[in-house]
């Protein structure tokens, strides 16, 4: 599903991934785990082409991300079809980033409506049901403002389904809650890789790595330092920059 | 998360009783309501007693059909410069903010040009554009077909000068207003419709602009008010809208005083008007805003009568 060889990525003089190679098959569930600043964002954001990448080849669904080979030539995509891509990749943030001049209805309501073009009932009918799915089905006719950390990231994860993404990104969806508001995304997010959807999270959650990852990576300063079975790699790090994070998070 | 409960909870203590405390005596405000209110008695008593305001007169000629023509003139003024302005503003913006350092640079030069000269004096450049390009067409430049053309006299009268005028001056001062609108918008808010698959346009017209509206709205009301003053400046180009129409007649009579006050409360009126117009704009673009729904000024009214209520009947605290 998702194929990076050799992704280089530099803001300005600094080199923030420096050759990452992963794979991640369909179904499958990578989590990512890392110190801050060691370009586990930065990396999911180069799967959407949020981000473009400086070197290295970047596929999804065995498409390259953001340009067209033509015979050795590269030519860089038109933004309309950017942006047709994207809309097959769903993306969670850190900060939720739900519209907050629409109810929780009409967040989820907006891209299949505007991007899709499907009729508005048929749309509605299908948001209601994945509102229910993430447990705010009572809350449809709200504002993000007046909706906790954990319920707007819940109805975030809904908008990003309603575009039925064969994809699912994660960047460290559950940083910003409260303690006690995480097991309930985490638990949405479980049911979702339960169900077979293909899923990158970025996550400090040792836990749920542990449980939900079919996958773990480990990076540091831009580079994956370890990759393998979640609990091998727990219970048995075999770098020693994994082990010190580890020893530090655990 | 919670296990059964092992220790009851604290039985809750009786409420002790409501403090009733003397106040502080505050002689100064005292002091200072009185001379507020003695100041407004002797402004009152002089406006009432002072014939020359000639009360009589303003009250003759503010509905009299010439100043209500000029006072609609006005209207029109305003509503088509601002309309023109705001379209203008929202354009210029955009190219200020586009990547290509070419459209950005032409919106800079423009808003650095209308915002650098006076306003009165663009207004006299246009009632003049006449002594410049005495010919308008349209068509292919440099000696390529001519589709249409027309006397520029005859094609900018006074009212379309005045009109170009003070239009093309407020696109330059809503660009800004509007640019400092689109910024305001958290960049997360982008990305998220961006990775919804949205286009730019679609995200621009559906997630930026609704939200940047609460930063223009306010200042764009202000804008409002402010050109609906600016347009009596129009009068110098012999254009009937109030002011001047209020000079022609002060010109036969010499009742300047009166016509200048009926004049003024005209003004006065349309202004409070359009701070009403206002309030529920920005009452509409606040929809989602953690502070909720605000209140009309009849619904404070209301509520503020109804504490006074509670309070004179002594039934304790207000709610």
């Amino acid at each position: 599903m998702v194929l990076a060889e050799g992704v280089h990525k530099s803001f300005g003089r600094l080199e923030v991934l420096k050759g990452i190679s992963l794979e991640v098959r369909p179904s499958e569930v990578l989590c990512l785990l890392g110190p801050s600043g060691s370009g586990k964002s930065t990396f999911l954001r180069c799967i959407n082409h949020l981000e473009s990448i400086d070197a290295g080849r970047l596929y999804v669904d065995g498409e390259l991300v953001g340009y067209r080979q033509a015979g050795d030539k590269l030519h860089e995509l038109h933004d309309a079809e950017v942006a047709r891509k994207r809309a097959e990749i769903g993306m969670v943030f850190q900060r939720f980033n739900l519209f907050p001049h629409m109810t929780a209805l009409e967040n989820v309501m907006e891209a299949p409506v505007r991007v899709k073009k499907r009729p508005r009932e048929q749309v509605r009918a299908t948001a209601r049901e994945l509102l229910e799915r993430v447990g705010v089905a009572d809350k449809e006719r709200v504002y993000p403002a007046q909706l906790s950390g954990g319920q707007q990231q819940r109805v975030a994860i809904a908008r990003a389904l309603a575009m039925e993404p064969k994809l699912m990104l994660f960047d460290e969806p559950t940083s910003a809650l409260d303690p006690e508001l995480v097991g309930e995304v985490l638990d949405v997010m479980r049911a979702l890789a339960g169900a077979g959807m293909t899923m990158i999270v970025v996550t400090h959650e040792i836990g749920f790595a542990r449980e939900v990852g079919d996958t773990v990576a480990f990076m540091d300063a831009g580079v994956v330092v370890e990759t393998g079975v979640p609990r091998e790699v727990f219970a048995a790090p075999r770098h020693e920059r994994t082990r010190a994070f580890l020893s530090k998070v655990l | 998360m919670s296990g059964p409960a092992t220790i009851d909870a604290p039985a809750p203590a009786a409420r002790p009783d409501d403090i009733k405390a003397v106040p502080v005596r505050r002689p100064g405000r005292w002091v200072a309501a009185a001379v507020v209110l003695f100041l407004a008695v002797v402004v009152v008593h002089s406006v009432a007693t002072n014939p020359r305001f000639g009360w009589g007169t303003v009250g003759h000629y503010l509905f009299s059909s010439r100043i209500l023509h000029g006072l609609v003139l006005t209207i029109e003024l305003t509503a088509i410069a601002m309309a023109g302005g705001i379209l203008l503003g929202v354009l210029l913006a955009i190219m200020r903010l586009s990547p290509n350092p070419l459209v950005s640079s032409a919106s800079w030069l423009y808003i650095w040009f209308f915002r650098g000269t006076p306003v009165l004096v663009q207004i006299l450049f246009w009632s003049f554009i006449a002594a410049l390009y005495p010919r308008i067409s349209l068509g292919v430049p440099f000696g390529g077909p001519e589709f249409v053309h027309a006397n520029a006299n005859d094609f900018i009268t006074p009212f379309v000068a005045a009109i170009l005028a003070l239009g093309l001056n407020e696109g330059a001062y809503m660009a800004e207003i509007v640019r400092a609108g689109i910024i305001s918008v958290e960049e997360g808010q982008t990305e998220a419709a961006s990775a919804l698959g949205m286009t730019r346009l679609q995200t621009m017209r559906r997630i930026v602009l609704p939200q940047a509206m609460k930063v223009i709205i306010p200042p764009t009301g202000n804008e409002t008010i402010s050109m609906l003053k600016t347009s009596s400046l129009v009068s110098v180009v012999a254009i009937s809208e109030l002011l001047y129409s209020a000079q022609l007649i002060y010109a036969v009579n010499f009742r300047q005083i009166p016509l200048l006050l009926t004049v003024s409360i005209w003004y006065l009126a349309i202004t409070s008007l359009l701070s009403i117009g206002q309030f529920y704009v920005e009452r509409h673009y606040g929809r989602g805003s953690s502070r909720g729904r605000q209140a009309t000024w009849f619904e404070r009214l209301r509520r503020n009568l109804a504490i006074r209520h509670a309070r004179v009947d002594g039934a304790g605290r207000p709610s």
